[in-house]
């Protein structure tokens, strides 16, 4: 490190950044977006290994062989949910008991902030159902948890039925060395949360509910089951969670090794595993399963049932069966032999999943990149603004340095600067807490003075702040402080690139694909941003790359990866959703995506979006 | 013979059908000869073939038979039946109760008395007859004077299968009375447990003072003495101590029969094993002698509690025989026996229409158990009939009803974990009283080991949701490293109501080398123990309808009114913040590198001073200013 301590090299070495400055952090963006391209690229990434040697090396063999019993279970269950209109409560209580299960009940109920247009509810009210096989000879101090959720209309219900077929054969078998949790729970995610909630005795989003009377220890992993038809032609394995949580890799692993060991069709994302990775066919899909992770990542959602067990420290994946109208057909009796064989493996675990990685995106189900390929691409991008940071810090520095004996004089100046630079820093995150409080709370106001729903409501009043906060910043400013000094945008600028560098690095530590989506429409706009430039072309390019037109990109790509690509006007109507999924979401299950993007992203914009109109 | 045979069973199921009608208001009149004739009387305008000898056949008998621990004596033992110049004496008896939930319980009892009293100074013993060598040396070595260990596999699941005759927690417990002429209790209870763990090939070497405790109300003995200082009291648990045939086998070996003759050859364990529960016990004790008391003897008691589960084994058919069970039949009493016994109760039974056994049995039995009044079938091994032609027993029993929905004991605790994140947490015990209109108290003790520090101000104890304010709270807090939580409270719990006891924990972060090989498992919280005097079902029983005079029923007896019970929790797994261990080496390179170069350098930079330093002129330049300064000419700059 003499480097640095060096006077004359350490300023030669600045001399070359500032130089250079522009064309490393051109380079680097480009490295990092080629970078991030090629982690699809399959000889850049690892196979996929079993890490935990308890689920490796002991095979199990399976056995279940009442897929056509299970079946008709799931035809009894159709017949009394159609007649409760609801969760058959009784019924299946009466159905687990059948079984040799302990049966409890939890009730729930939740009033979402605004009603839920996606999927019709607001005064929520409903009863989890589960019923526990006891392991011989256990101290219940272990637990394995088998989900279905009980879904409207007539989706799931193989996957009750299948719960209850694997149940009673589970009950027949000795070997069990953790108490198996079979859940049936209604509302989809807000039972999921009502029975975690009571299960771990803790309400952290409001949830009502009846506390729980049978409990089986520390839950050590959960699968989730998703399944509408007596046939499918796939399995789809559903990873993403809560904040971008994703389960250990060892639990896609064994979905993997079953559906090998099986000769079940697998996907993950929906796509299919191709072995030509040579060509350019080859490389673009396995692109799109990998950019369809990190959309679904970044989204913050929980993409299944299982999402909400990862806050738990509990492993979790959901298994969705896909009819797709193929040839190879499988019965339930095949899928019953999957989840046996998972169950079995995961009851052989004498330690909580930890061997394999926590962080990865996968391009295809065999195929993993860890943490340290990804996190490359993105360091690419958060150097360029350590970079334009530090080019700032010399050009302030040095009319201080030239002016070399008066110190006491270059505080002076300074300090105006420092009280400038807070004002439209304090003024940005007022208007990120306004969007961020008052869509929900002013939702009944709008709905008296506008023609519109409360959703519709709190998505509009939500946006209208977003276009607000565009015009209040720099008016207030030129309020304040008359007309902005050179020297005080320079600074704002760089606490503003500090301040995002600190943000998009902590986000992406711990939700790799938001940060990354986020750095990379970001950073060369804030990067390039100076009050010199062209105001209304840069206007432009900055409100396009700010972060509500980042979602709206999102939703096209992600419609175009899915194959269902929208028109503008459809892909509006989806951007809307999105935002009021992702304030319910918040409110709901307590996702930390919108409080995110309004407390502390837009804020940070907002300071970009000052600096161009600082004069 | 058949015909006779055929004759007799007929007359058999008269005799019950009339018993069904009439017999059931029998009130438990111990004289066998009263019932006897009573029977007969009644049989007699129906019956007239019947002939004397089938009478006496079929004569039920009736015997009073307390299966409480505290107070037992058999009328059959009584000492003038004894032998008398052995005074040990062994007795050994199995109980089978079909369970609620369609299980079935099988417990084992051996008891052997030995006729030595160590308290006496200057007695030492020598001889053993019954008693097994190695027990009687570790009691006079460590100066015990009472000790209780139990080896149990599985957790007792009280809301299907209602209480058990001896409960324990999951685990390996072991609580010891020292003499009070022990000077050094902690050493003798370390070189205790040590011994024991070689006797019974368990890890019980694991107990040191970090997992031991000295319970100030809890657990009293139980034999002889008034000792109240729990200064002599040790009680440990290893709630991870897994149970298997290497602890059954030695644990068989105290038997004076070991496992060739008696009860004792059910005892397989690829059987025992294959069960729902397995719980083995030692218990010893000082005793009366006789009636009088005037001399001492130890007790050893043995128990073995087993609970098969019907449904796995039998393939859906709810069918059970002594063999399918233990793949042995009984053929003959341990020799050495003075009373082997095979109880089964009947209680539910009263006319077969839960299940069916067979053989059936004339003798009869009721006894007070856990406060309810039970009735079970007899089966003496010591009488040869009981062995019929085949000279083997194999009880056979036909499960005929459901298995019941879930039972609402009268006391029922449970314990759990709440919370999320590996910072802080909650323990949850809840405790429900069940009992409709009597209010009880209980005694909690939770030892919760140092590494969860609790934080005893959030102790909070709510039923019906309103404070309750326990009577009495001794709490030790715990020095880390050295001594675990001791908590004990004495709640009152309101009829009919669940009460929660709840309090904070902060995980601690251990030193590198005290995890486990498997950290990532968690880290066991032994079963807190609640005890308790349940009053009884007996005495709650307000529906003196059939069977009972009206003069025994105005007030409930004093003994029955209340029992004394004690109930485990589960134990807790919780999981520590946990390094990880898989990249030692990779965290040592990293730190080591970061240290060296962060902090050298940063070291550096704050430690340099800078001085404005004039760059040293070029080789050229100093000669030529050599020459100059020779030259006596103005130096170059």
């Amino acid at each position: 490190m003499g480097l640095l301590s060096d006077p004359n090299r350490r300023k030669a070495l600045t001399n070359l950044l500032t130089r250079l400055n522009t064309p490393i952090c051109v380079v680097c963006y480009l490295a990092a977006i080629v970078w991030f391209m090629g982690l699809a690229f399959e000889p850049f990434t690892l196979r996929t290994y079993m890490s935990e040697n308890a689920m490796g090396s002991t095979m199990v063999e399976e056995r279940f062989s009442a897929g056509e019993r299970a079946l008709a279970a799931a035809k009894e269950f159709d017949a009394h949910k159609r007649k409760a209109d609801g969760m058959p409560v009784e019924w299946l209580v009466k159905a687990m008991q059948a079984r040799g299960l302990e049966v409890f009940t939890q009730s729930f109920s939740r009033k979402l902030p605004f009603p839920d247009e996606n999927k019709e509810r607001y005064m929520v009210r409903g009863t989890n159902v589960y019923g526990i096989l006891r392991a011989p000879r256990a101290p219940r101090t272990e637990a394995l948890v088998i989900s279905a959720p009980c879904t409207p209309g007539s989706t799931n219900n193989q996957a009750v039925g299948i719960l209850l077929g694997l149940a009673q054969y589970f009950r027949n078998q000795v070997y069990w060395a953790k108490d198996i949790i079979f859940l049936v729970n209604e509302h989809d995610l807000i039972g999921m949360q009502a029975w975690l909630e009571g299960y771990h005795h803790t309400n952290i989003t409001g949830m009502e509910y009846s506390p729980l009377q049978g409990r089986a220890g520390s839950i050590q992993a959960a699968l989730s089951l998703e399944l509408s038809s007596d046939v499918i032609t796939s399995l789809d394995l559903v990873l993403e969670g809560l904040n971008g949580q994703l389960p250990n890799l060892d639990l896609a692993n064994l979905f993997y090794a079953f559906c090998q060991k099986l000769s079940v069709l697998c996907t993950i994302q929906g796509k299919l595993q191709r072995n030509d990775w040579d060509s350019a066919e080859g490389y673009t899909h396995a692109a799109q399963t990998m950019m369809l992770m990190v959309l679904k990542q970044a989204s913050g959602r929980s993409w299944g049932d299982h999402g909400l067990f990862l806050r738990y420290h509990i492993e979790a994946a959901s298994i969705r069966g896909i009819n797709s109208f193929r040839h190879y057909k499988m019965d339930a009796t095949t899928i019953g032999r999957l989840l046996e064989g998972m169950v079995r493996k995961l009851n052989n675990l004498l330690e909580r999943l930890h061997q394999s990685y926590f962080f990865y995106l996968l391009p295809s189900l065999s195929r993993f990149v860890s943490i340290g390929y990804y996190m490359p691409a993105f360091g690419l991008l958060a150097v360029i603004l350590l970079l334009r940071a530090l080019d700032l810090w010399v050009h302030l520095g040095a009319p201080a340095l030239s002016e070399a004996d008066g110190v006491s004089e270059a505080e002076q100046p300074s300090s105006p600067g420092v009280l400038s630079v807070l004002t439209p820093v304090v003024i940005s995150h007022l208007t990120g807490v306004a969007l961020y409080l008052l869509p929900v709370y002013l939702q009944e106001i709008a709905v008296e003075h506008f023609p519109v729903s409360e959703t519709e409501a709190v998505v509009l009043t939500a946006l209208a702040i977003y276009t607000a906060g565009l015009a209040l910043p720099h008016n207030t400013q030129r309020l304040l402080s008359g007309e902005g000094t050179e020297q005080g945008w320079k600074v704002l600028k760089l606490t503003s690139l500090l301040y995002l560098a600190v943000l998009l690095g902590c986000t992406a530590l711990i939700n790799f694909s938001l940060g990354f989506i986020l750095a990379v429409t970001l950073v060369p706009i804030t990067a390039s941003i100076t009050p010199h430039m062209l105001k209304s072309v840069s206007a432009l390019a900055m409100m396009l790359l700010s972060p509500a037109f980042t979602i709206f990109y999102c939703v096209f790509i992600y419609q175009e990866l899915m194959e269902a690509p929208v028109s503008l006007s459809e892909g509006f109507t989806i951007f809307l959703s999105v935002i009021s999924q992702g304030i319910l979401d918040h409110a709901l299950y307590g996702s930390l995506v919108y409080p995110l993007l309004a407390l502390f992203v837009y804020p940070c914009w907002l300071m970009f979006w000052n600096i161009l109109f600082w004069k | 013979m058949a015909a006779h045979r055929c004759g007799l069973s007929l007359a058999f199921i008269l005799i019950f059908s009339c018993i069904a009608h009439l017999g059931i208001a029998d009130t438990l009149e111990k004289a066998n000869d009263t019932t006897g004739e009573k029977l007969s009387a009644s049989d007699a305008p129906r019956e007239v073939n019947t002939d004397a000898e089938s009478v006496d056949l079929n004569e039920r008998q009736w015997q009073k038979t307390d299966v409480e621990p505290d107070t037992r004596d058999d009328p059959e033992n009584s000492p003038s039946f004894r032998p008398a110049p052995a005074k040990d004496q062994f007795e050994e008896e199995l109980v089978i109760r079909p369970l609620h939930s369609g299980d079935i319980y099988a417990s084992f009892q051996f008891r052997t008395l030995w006729d030595v009293d160590f308290q006496q100074e200057g007695q030492k013993a020598s001889h053993y007859r019954l008693f097994p060598k190695s027990l009687g040396q570790v009691l006079s070595k460590f100066s015990v004077r009472e000790l209780h260990i139990s080896f149990t596999q599985g957790y007792w699941r009280t809301m299907q299968w209602g209480q058990p005759f001896i409960a324990s927690p999951p685990g390996a417990e072991l609580w010891v009375w020292f003499h009070n002429t022990v000077s050094d209790v902690d050493g003798n209870w370390r070189e205790l447990t040590n011994v024991l763990s070689g006797i019974f090939c368990a890890s019980l070497n694991f107990i040191d003072l970090t997992n031991t405790v000295q319970p100030s109300a809890s657990f009293k003995p139980l034999g002889l003495g008034n000792v109240t200082d729990h200064s002599f009291l040790r009680y440990a648990t290893l709630p991870r101590e897994i149970v298997c045939t290497e602890n059954l086998t030695p644990w068989k070996k105290l038997l004076p029969c070991g496992s060739k003759a008696g009860l004792a050859v059910l005892m397989k364990s690829e059987k025992l094993f294959h069960s729902s529960f397995h719980s083995q016990a030692v218990h010893i004790r000082p005793v009366c002698q006789d009636e009088q008391c005037t001399s001492k003897a130890w007790e050893l008691r043995q128990t073995l509690n087993v609970v098969f589960d019907l449904y796995t084994s039998g393939q859906g058919k709810k069918e059970w025989s002594m063999f399918k069970m233990f793949s042995r039949t009984l053929t003959e009493a341990c020799p050495l026996a003075s009373s082997s016994k095979v109880y089964v109760d009947v209680t539910d039974n009263p006319e077969g229409e839960l299940f069916e056994l067979s053989p059936a049995t004339s003798l009869l039995s009721q006894a007070v158990v856990l406060g309810d009044r039970r009735t079970y079938s007899v089966y003496d091994l010591t009488r040869a009939e009981t062995f019929g032609q085949l000279r083997s027993l194999n009880l056979l029993l036909r499960w005929k009803g459901d298995s019941g929905d879930m039972l609402r004991p009268l006391l029922h605790a449970e314990r759990y974990v709440s919370g999320f994140g590996l910072q802080t947490g909650e323990i949850h015990t809840v405790i429900y009283n069940n009992h409709p209109f009597r209010a009880f108290p209980v005694l909690l003790m939770d030892s919760v080991p140092w590494y969860l520090q609790l934080y005893i101000h959030t102790l909070t104890v709510t039923s019906k949701s309103r404070e309750n304010k326990p009577s009495y709270i001794h709490y030790q807090p715990a020095k880390d490293r050295h001594r675990p939580h001791l908590l004990e409270m004495l709640i009152q719990l309101p009829p009919h109501s669940m009460t929660e006891i709840t309090v904070q924990f902060e995980r601690a972060l251990l030193k590198w080398t005290e995890y486990t090989p498997d950290p990532n498992h968690g880290f066991y919280v032994g079963s807190s123990v609640v005890s308790a005097l349940v009053p009884s079902m007996v005495a709650m029983n307000t529906n003196f309808t059939l069977d009972q005079p009206l003069f025994s029923s105005f007030v409930p007896v004093k003994e029955e009114s209340s029992y004394f019970m004690r109930v485990y929790t589960e134990p807790l797994l919780v999981n520590l913040p946990t390094p990880d261990f898989s990249m030692p080496y990779n965290v040592i390179c990293l730190t080591c590198t970061v240290v060296a170069v962060g902090y050298g350098s940063f070291y550096n930079l704050l430690t340099r001073t800078f001085q404005v330093d004039e760059p040293s002129p070029p080789l050229a330049k100093r000669l030529a200013n050599l020459i100059r300064r020779i030259r006596g000419v103005p130096l170059l700059t």
